[in-house]
């Protein structure tokens, strides 16, 4: 559980940032070189670079050097670990309306 | 520009009870009642509960967690009651805060619905989850206060 939490936090880290945001949401058009996905962002390529560390390390986002060019692309998976949080939301709601089960049962049988 | 990751999520849940409207709703309205099956859980003890039902009432949970990875954290619950109709509804707004740092703000609206004999219980919750959301040094000073919570636990 700790290391679900973690990456919980890694998700939301790499997207608490609109640069971070404004990458997945150009890469969710489909893989793209570093290069040219940097020349929009009006930034040096070392700085999306970092930011392409920070999502590759949250897992959102797969980046592949082939010769010298590096292609960055979303990781569909990534995104199942926000889902996952929420989840975890609502199977809490289960267990309490379990146990409200279990309370009402009990007067029943009075 | 102000920076925010904030998701919004809504779920609903529906549960079959064989009892009364009545009777469901005042599981949620006495404090005693409620405190067996909201406060209480696996993995948590809890520190404070208190219950004030009306409208513009508070509710104050604070559980401390016992076991796993977040054991010594404290989790805490606090709502505020927005609306309620005797046996039929309760609107409340709540946040979810661990440690020092508070990862959610929710609605959550509960239906008492008659069904024969017994009760639907509809609830739906429309949430804000978030991280970091007042600023990149929130976020960050959350960020240390999680991993010093954590530092705690893996020093034993």
């Amino acid at each position: 559980m700790l290391s679900q939490q973690l990456a919980v936090d890694r998700v939301f880290h790499a997207l608490g940032d609109p640069t971070r945001r404004a990458i997945v949401e150009k890469l969710s058009a489909g893989p793209i070189s570093v290069s040219r996905l940097a020349k929009p962002l009006d930034m040096t390529l070392a700085a999306v670079v970092q930011h392409l560390q920070v999502l590759e390390a949250s897992g959102l986002v797969q980046t592949e050097k082939v010769g010298r060019v590096r292609t960055c692309r979303i990781e569909p998976k990534g995104f199942s670990v926000a889902e996952r949080w929420i989840n975890e939301r609502r199977s809490l709601w289960e267990r309490r309306f379990d146990r409200l089960g279990e309370l009402l049962g009990e007067s029943d049988r009075k | 520009m102000a920076q925010s990751s904030v998701t919004h999520s809504t779920f609903i849940i529906e549960r079959n009870y064989a009892v009364p409207p009545e009777q469901v709703f005042a599981a949620w309205a006495d404090p005693a009642q409620k405190r067996r099956w909201f406060a209480d859980g696996d993995h948590a003890e809890i520190e404070e509960h208190r219950l004030d039902f009306r409208v513009g009432g508070i509710e104050k949970t604070r559980r401390m967690i016992t076991a796993g990875p977040f054991k010594g954290t404290p989790l805490t619950n606090d709502s505020v009651y927005l609306d309620i109709v005797g046996h039929e509804r309760i609107i409340f707004a709540y946040t979810m805060t661990l440690g020092e740092k508070r990862i959610s703000s929710s609605q959550a609206t509960v239906e008492f619905l008659p069904n024969g004999k017994g009760t639907i219980l509809a609830f739906t919750e429309q949430g804000a989850f978030f991280e970091g959301a007042d600023g990149p040094e929130m976020r960050e000073q959350g960020w240390k206060s999680l991993i010093g919570q954590l530092d705690k636990v893996f020093a034993h």
